[in-house]
């Protein structure tokens, strides 16, 4: 009985972990297997271990490549989207226009949509327009998708900041551009920024809308797509388990300076 | 940690504050005027295009006219209908499942993960650093013929339950529907956690206090007072899992079989590989005002119309 309390009790809990086991396990396998050493293309099954990979890393014709390409997208989209997106929250939060519930709407639905309706149809737009397709439709089409998220993420920040704040600045004899760049901008900061981080992981991990609108551009996605067809190499692997290390430590390291910056003002 | 009465990220009130200045009339339009020119080129018109797309005849050597040729969407549907149907069902099956898999995280990571919170946090997010087509290729080998996942539901078993009912077929979980919708459920989980996680924080956990000094059990509790007050997170949580989930092609390529084909993969032959073009516009129309129809309903239905 003890056992079943005990369970009963703590079921949220083991629960839970199962899930976030579940969500784990991917990347264990795929950290796990950037150390094999596959024997045919495919690198589905356990061999034996090797350093290979993480030694040439761009040991793959064409990988690294397709890398810095997704990388100069990603940054390009995130510029653009962040740009472009902080300008339309701040006018939906601060003033009052014709067709609001419009606009709403069109910032609205790119977010509902599946992202293969998306997909097809500006690449009937390109297709009719007699587009090149290549780097800058697939920018065009990120910056597209990537904007909502940066609207909704600047929204929620720009309103829940009190105006009083700006109304005191300019008490104090600060200019319209000094209370922006002094007051304004910097209480906004931590909402671009979540905008501006979204908008770097969507863009760089986009495959659907890219596969349509790529021509014979090949982003990284799109690399790791065309290897599941004809072989994969180890180096993905490798790929993976290095930006998900580096993503884990940098916030591993801003969590560690916050807490010392707090505990400093403490 | 935030105030109770704070707007979620993903519910906004409709209508925002009234206006706080009179100078510079033109000046929302001007910041209104390049983002949403953007979205008016590249989203809005697309789908114009994609709708006279859908009603042309033609060749691809000859070109293509506007004939305004409804039959191509009742061909497209009277041919593809088990793949719309497949998509419904699968996307539904995996909305399910990530509910069910997802609440018990979200609600140890809002009410019972004391100091590791944090450390849970990143631990839903940071997959995401790892390309999701990566990732969904890992489940090729945990899901493999001669995996332990396999031999472990055939000792048990599981396997001649699910092929019974038509999840999976032999002795194989790879390129059958069981498959699919376990790597929807995956890919998706993540965005049933976060709105989940973040309508349960809100709650006041005097609330639980209360429920339990008036002598309600603890799953009564749940029942009557969690569940109701994480409704606009389970709203939004559906909603973005089943509709990603709907239109996706990427899981049933990989880890499907031509007979776990969904409407996604027929829409991206169609349009890359069979140059089909109306008939892939006419596909891909259906199934977003399908997409439209069901949210509407469901947002409707769920009464919670202020999160769009």
């Amino acid at each position: 009985m003890a056992v079943v309390r005990w369970f009963k009790r703590h079921f949220v809990v083991i629960a839970g972990l199962l899930t976030l086991g579940y969500l784990l396990l991917p990347n264990v396998i795929v950290t796990v297997f950037s150390f094999n050493k596959p024997k045919g293309r495919f690198n589905y099954e356990w061999q034996q271990f090797s350093l290979d990979a993480w030694k040439q890393p761009c040991g793959v014709a064409d990988m690294c490549g397709s890398l810095s390409i997704s990388l100069q997208i990603a940054v390009w989209a995130t510029i653009g989207a962040t740009l472009l997106g902080t300008m339309i929250a701040f006018a939906l939060v601060r003033y009052r226009f014709r067709a609001r519930g419009a606009i709403n709407s069109l910032i609205f639905l790119p977010m509902a949509m599946p992202e293969v309706v998306m997909a097809a149809s500006l690449l009937t737009l390109f297709l009719n327009m007699g587009a090149q397709l290549g780097f800058y439709t697939i920018l065009i089409a990120h910056i597209m998708f990537c904007l909502s998220f940066v609207v909704t993420a600047v929204k929620a920040r720009v309103m829940s900041m009190d105006p009083r704040l700006e109304e005191a600045a300019r008490d104090l004899y600060a200019g319209p551009v000094q209370t922006f760049v002094r007051v304004t901008l910097p209480i906004a900061a931590p909402g671009i920024a979540a905008g501006a981080l979204l908008s770097f992981a969507l863009s760089f991990d986009d495959f659907i809308i890219t596969n349509f609108n790529a021509g014979s551009t090949v982003t990284f996605p799109m690399f790791v797509w065309g290897s599941a067809q004809r072989g994969t190499p180890v180096q993905i692997n490798v790929i993976g388990t290095a930006m998900f290390l580096v993503a884990v430590l940098l916030v591993l390291f801003s969590m560690v300076i916050t807490n010392r910056r707090n505990k400093v003002k403490a | 940690m935030a105030a109770v009465t704070e707007a979620p990220p993903l519910a906004p009130a409709p209508e925002e504050k009234p206006p706080r200045k009179k100078r510079g009339r033109w000046t929302p339009y001007w910041l209104l005027l390049p983002g949403i020119l953007w979205l008016i080129v590249f989203f809005a018109l697309p789908m114009i295009y994609q709708g006279s797309t859908s009603i042309q005849t033609g060749s691809l050597e000859d070109g293509y006219k506007v004939t305004w040729h409804f039959a191509t969407y009742w061909d497209a549907l009277s041919e593809y209908w088990p793949q719309f149907l497949r998509s419904v069902l699968y996307a539904a099956a995996a909305t399910i499942l990530c509910l069910l898999l997802g609440y018990p995280l979200a609600y140890l990571i809002a009410f019972r993960a004391g100091r590791w919170r944090n450390l849970i946090m990143i631990l839903v997010i940071a997959p995401f650093f790892t390309s999701f087509l990566i990732r969904t290729l890992a489940w090729k080998t945990i899901l493999a013929d001669s995996g332990p996942v396999v031999s472990v539901l055939n000792t048990l078993h599981v396997l001649d339950v699910t092929n019974w009912l038509g999840w999976t077929s032999g002795d194989r979980v790879l390129a059958t529907p069981l498959a699919v919708v376990c790597g929807l459920t995956y890919n998706f989980l993540p965005f049933m956690i976060l709105p989940l996680y973040t309508s349960l924080e809100r709650i006041d956990g005097r609330l639980h206090e209360a429920a339990g000094d008036l002598y309600a059990k603890p799953f009564t509790t749940f029942r009557k007072v969690t569940f109701p007050l994480s409704m606009p997170g389970v709203v939004s949580g559906t909603l973005l899992t089943f509709i990603p989930a709907a239109g996706d092609y990427v899981n049933a390529e990989l880890l499907g079989s031509t007979d776990t084909r969904m409407i996604g993969n027929v829409i991206q032959t169609q349009f890359l590989r069979i140059l089909d073009y109306p008939t892939a516009a006419a596909l891909s129309f259906i199934l977003m005002a399908a997409i439209l129809a069901m949210v509407t309903i469901y947002i409707r239905k769920s009464g919670t119309e202020d999160l769009v």
